[in-house]
């Protein structure tokens, strides 16, 4: 199998540790916080185990030795009552980060939000930005100070995505969809992935997150309309079928993108609930899924059971599309 | 529909290509090749070291010894020690394949040289089998040895269903063997999540190999569970109040309770996957209405209790050796209790932390979490118990000592990062990281496996009637402490730079020297089981200086080193009257251990019974017919596998007694042997004049 592609992941920033956004560095402060906490209760073991062993070892007959002594209601009080402060304080922390970093929330920001759609595929994530009827794999570009707001599902099996440097991750799931909302602080790569094992490709599912000035991302916009390729049936085909990116973009002969991207145009900004309500009985065929508005059939009759049993491979279904 | 062809009957899904050196023969590329000789190599060793096994039974003679004294033995010592050889058998296996992925990782920079199928197959047989097939038997075994012995009695409540439970889990483990030499095993992980384990993304046998092998140990579990709790419920000695009870049987007492809970919800989990692989069932599909986190959450219902059914009774171990190798009592046994209780109880309440990225709403994500850092309450009270038992001890350095130790300072490394997964804002960024990996290792190794290694040591003697050599079990007891820690500290480091676990290959050249360090730690850890092996042989070897027919060496405190080492079948002569916590270290400081008992009456024992072998037999074939889809065998099993149960339903000889007089003989030459040994301090207990008897002059000494 070809080398990816993440050609340039070695400039992309790669952990949470190394923030690019508020709530990757929340996240950060949260951990460092926790451990600092907890160095209240780990470092009497490290430090009183050895010394205790050391000091009431055998040969030692000078250290007093009371076999019978297994018992004082002092110490049991300070036992228990450490650790149960210490889980309070730990708990309403908890709670609190809980809230504010939950995934679903929108961010507090003044411009509205950059919707992405994104779709999981063996072994690639598609970005769909269905307000600007374009799509993009091995890349998700936005502007900085600007929020994300996603919407996530997949064709395929669990995947998680994953953005390190810029926060959370969370399951896509077919027939479902999950949310996330990411942020970026300043212009730069990161690193984008899948850590949902998924297969054969799975170590393949890799993308470049980049962050871009508002022009950056006006003049990238203008470029994938007009140069990207058209997102037809028949790309579709090779979108949903066993590949990695760049095995993709050879198919598709898409030699005017990255090693490692592929852009489209004339997407629908229907695609993502399309592929959604494939899996509720709507038509699964690419032409179904690329063109217009699919309509759910009610779940209940005969017809829908035929229709998605009729798609029980992925790959040949790509073929009969 | 297929065409059944006669063949097709015959042999179901298996062909020639199911063989593993089929894809090099038919296709010689360099990386066919070398996967397909590793793996070949490996089903070669299986079938080698079957053929070597029967081979040297045969030529030996041992067939019917083996059949009488050990297969078809009720005997709850002898099961017990059958399944720590079959955990040990595994655990060589999963441990090779350990360091056959760490080396992959070390140079897997732009490849390496497995193929990812040939990686998923091992990071998925890996886990299944160190859960299910190493810590599992481990621990059912040493609870299986040690409890009765603990609480006075004679065997398990149901002595038959106990050799059932064995032979059902040993079925699993040889049909995960058997993967090895026919077919491929599934590449979904030991938690086979859907719809990945579907037939539409894994048509092949792998899928069906991991449900039925974790199906069959789930089953044997549950039975091993109500067997033991049963046992601790119904069977205790006279005067053996639960408050009386040894740490290690409440520990044990809890598990089962958790066995009994937990294995069902994992079985009714497989058995809907294999409905929907099998019979078009859509119960976790994508389309259909199927959904997968019903799976996520029944898996998961089971899988994380099953943590605390494998952390248990290590504690339990730990419980004892310490206080054992202190020289004192056990400081805090109310609160290990309590605590022993109350993690059990919140074990059932933290399960969706596997999955805080599966889309809930905060407020249900911030109550498991905090349900979970609940737990690290009680678990540290347990820690800084063991600590204070340690405190104004006389702290002996021996090989369980020094896995204690090691697990102590280690574990709370590894509850750190466990509190630190706790929180679901921070679970978002390393969930599904190599830093998750790294926390179960921590809780696994220095916890659990430390924990069973050293119980291995502190009750072999009592098993086997003489010492394990020391010298080579405390190289191993190194190895294991500083190879984890090279292995496994990295991980955190890896996790923290996001790269993700099961992955067969990188691209990225900043991982590459935390990944050479973790193969290090790997090697080391493979020496630490070289050193066991050797110990093992060494001490069969030396058997003779080291006996302890006495049956006490380490100046213990509870029952089970009351009597002789190895124990007779029937445990106890007599049956002991409890009447204080440490009962045996009280009678030895009373000066009442070892008096002959004024009466003796006859003793009736169950007697051997072919249920357990006969259902091992075919269960193994049955679900090897159904994971090939060989009707004919599954049929024939499930008929023999019905009529052995009813036949056993007809059996009305099933006990044995040994009389009186025989029982009176036996335990009076036994004290006569123990007169005749000298007796022995405990800072002199690893010499060879150690037979079993401890000094009671230092045992009275410390009750001043």
């Amino acid at each position: 199998m070809s080398v990816l592609s993440v050609g340039q992941a070695h400039a992309a920033d790669v952990s949470f540790l190394d923030p690019r956004g508020p709530i990757a560095a929340a996240q950060r402060q949260h951990i460092l916080d926790v451990t600092l906490l907890m160095l209240i209760v780990v470092l009497p073991v490290l430090i009183g185990v050895p010394l205790i062993a050391w000091r009431y070892r055998y040969g030692n007959t000078k250290a007093r030795y009371s076999p019978k002594w297994g018992h004082s209601s002092l110490l049991e009080m300070a036992i228990w009552g450490g650790p149960l402060v210490i889980v309070a304080v730990l708990g309403l922390w908890l709670a609190h980060d809980t809230t504010k970093l939950d995934p679903y929330r929108p961010l507090d920001t003044q411009d509205g939000p950059l919707k992405v759609d994104v779709i999981g595929y063996d072994w690639k994530w598609l970005f769909v930005y269905p307000q600007l009827h374009i799509a993009s794999v091995g890349r998700l570009v936005f502007p900085e100070h600007r929020q994300i707001a996603m919407r996530l599902t997949s064709d395929s099996v669990m995947q998680s995505f994953y953005i390190p440097a810029l926060g959370s991750q969370i399951y896509a799931m077919a027939a479902m969809q999950t949310r996330l909302h990411l942020i970026s602080d300043s212009t730069g790569q990161f690193l984008g992935e899948n850590t949902q094992y998924d297969g054969m490709g799975f170590q393949h599912q890799k993308f470049i997150a980049r962050a871009t000035t508002a022009q950056g991302f006006r003049d990238w916009v203008a470029g994938v309309k007009r140069g990207g390729v058209r997102l037809s049936a028949d790309a579709y085909d090779i979108i949903r079928a066993h590949n990695t990116v760049p095995e993709m973009r050879t198919e598709l002969k898409a030699r005017n993108m990255p090693p490692d991207a592929v852009f489209f145009n004339h997407v629908t900004p229907d695609l993502f609930r399309n592929v959604m309500m494939s899996f509720h009985g709507a038509p699964s065929s690419s032409i179904a899924i690329v063109s217009g508005k699919a309509k759910a059939r009610p779940a209940a009759t005969g017809i829908t059971i035929a229709a998605v049993s009729a798609r029980p491979n992925l790959q040949h279904d790509a073929k009969a599309g | 529909m297929k065409q059944m062809s006669l063949t097709h009957v015959i042999f179901g899904r298996l062909a020639l290509h199911s063989l593993p050196f089929w894809s090099a023969l038919q296709h010689p590329t360099l990386a066919n090749i070398v996967n397909d000789t590793i793996a070949s190599g490996a089903a070669g060793l299986v079938v080698v070291g079957a053929a070597v096994t029967v081979g040297l039974i045969t030529y030996f003679g041992k067939w019917r010894y083996l059949w009488t004294e050990w297969l078809t033995s009720v005997d709850h010592k002898r099961i017990g020690i059958m399944y720590i050889v079959l955990a040990f058998v595994m655990l060589a296996r999963a441990l090779i394949e350990a360091v056959l992925m760490r080396t992959q990782q070390a140079f897997g920079l732009g490849g390496g040289f497995l193929s990812p199928e040939h990686f998923g197959e091992l990071f998925s047989t890996h886990g299944t089998i160190m859960i299910f097939f190493m810590a599992m038997p481990f621990l059912i075994g040493l609870i299986n040895v040690v409890m009765p012995l603990q609480i006075g009695t004679r065997d398990v409540s149901f002595p038959v269903m106990n050799s059932v439970s064995l032979g059902l889990t040993a079925a699993g483990a040889t049909l995960v063997m058997i993967s090895l030499v026919v077919g491929k095993f599934s590449t979904g992980g030991w938690s086979g999540y859907p719809p990945y384990t579907e037939i539409t993304f894994s048509p092949g046998v792998g899928p069906d190999y991991w449900i039925w092998a974790v199906s069959l140990s789930g089953i044997g579990t549950m039975m091993t569970g109500i067997n033991f709790a049963v046992t601790i419920y119904k069977r205790r000695a006279p005067g053996m109040t639960l408050m009386r009870m040894p740490l290690f049987t409440w520990t044990a007492l809890c598990t089962s309770v958790l066995m009994i809970f937990a294995m069902p919800p994992l079985t009714v989990a497989t058995v809907l996957l294999a409905l929907d692989r099998y019979l078009g069932f859509h119960f976790f599909t994508n389309a259909l209405g199927g959904n997968m986190m019903n799976y996520a959450n029944l898996f998961w219902l089971f899988g994380h209790p099953e943590v605390y059914i494998l952390i248990l009774p290590a504690f339990g171990v730990y419980s004892e050796v310490i206080p054992a190798f202190s020289g004192k009592v056990l400081y805090g046994y109310t609160s290990l209790v309590l605590a022993t209780m109350a993690i059990a109880l919140l074990s059932f309440a933290v399960w969706l932390h596997h999955f805080f990225t599966m889309g809930q709403t905060a407020g249900v994500n911030a109550t498991f979490g905090i349900a979970t850092m609940l737990i690290g309450i009680p678990t540290g009270v347990k820690i800084y118990d063991w600590m204070m038992t340690m405190f104004r001890g006389r702290i002996r350095f021996t090989v369980p000592m020094v896995y204690s130790l090691g697990f102590m300072m280690l574990f709370v490394v590894g509850g750190l990062s466990g509190i630190i997964l706790a929180n679901p804002s921070i679970d978002y960024q390393v969930h599904n990281t190599l830093f998750l990996v790294a926390h179960f290792h921590n809780m696994l190794i220095p916890g659990l496996l430390f924990g069973m290694l050293a119980g291995y040591h502190y009750w072999f003697p009592k098993a086997f009637g003489f010492r394990l050599n020391e010298r080579w079990g405390l190289a191993s007891a190194l190895c294991w402490i500083f190879g984890f820690m090279f292995a496994f500290f990295p991980l955190y480091a890896l996790g923290l730079l996001g790269f993700p676990r099961r992955t067969v290959a990188f691209y990225n050249p900043i991982y590459v020297p935390y990944l050479a360090v973790a193969e290090f730690g790997a090697l080391i850890i493979l020496a630490a089981l070289g050193c066991l092996v050797v110990q093992l042989v060494v001490s069969v070897r030396q058997r003779e200086q080291n006996r302890v027919p006495g049956g006490d060496p380490w100046n213990a405190s509870a029952l089970e080193w009351s009597i002789a080492a190895p124990p007779p079948d029937y445990n106890f002569a007599v049956l002991p009257e409890v009447t204080a916590r440490d009962a045996f270290m009280v009678a030895k400081e009373h000066g009442t251990a070892y008096l002959p008992p004024e009466r003796f009456t006859d003793i009736e024992l169950p007697r051997n019974s072919p249920l357990g072998m006969i259902l091992c037999v075919t269960a193994a074939f049955a679900t090897f017919g159904l994971v090939w889809h060989i009707w004919w065998m599954v049929g024939l099993a499930m008929l023999a596998t019905i009529a052995a149960v009813i036949w056993h339903g007809f059996v009305r000889d099933y006990e044995r007694v040994i009389p009186a007089d025989k029982v009176r003989a036996d335990h009076l030459r036994w004290l006569q042997t123990v007169g005749a040994i000298h007796p022995i301090s405990r800072g002199e207990e690893l010499a060879q004049e150690n037979a079993g008897l401890a000094d009671l002059h230092e045992t009275a000494e410390a009750a001043e």
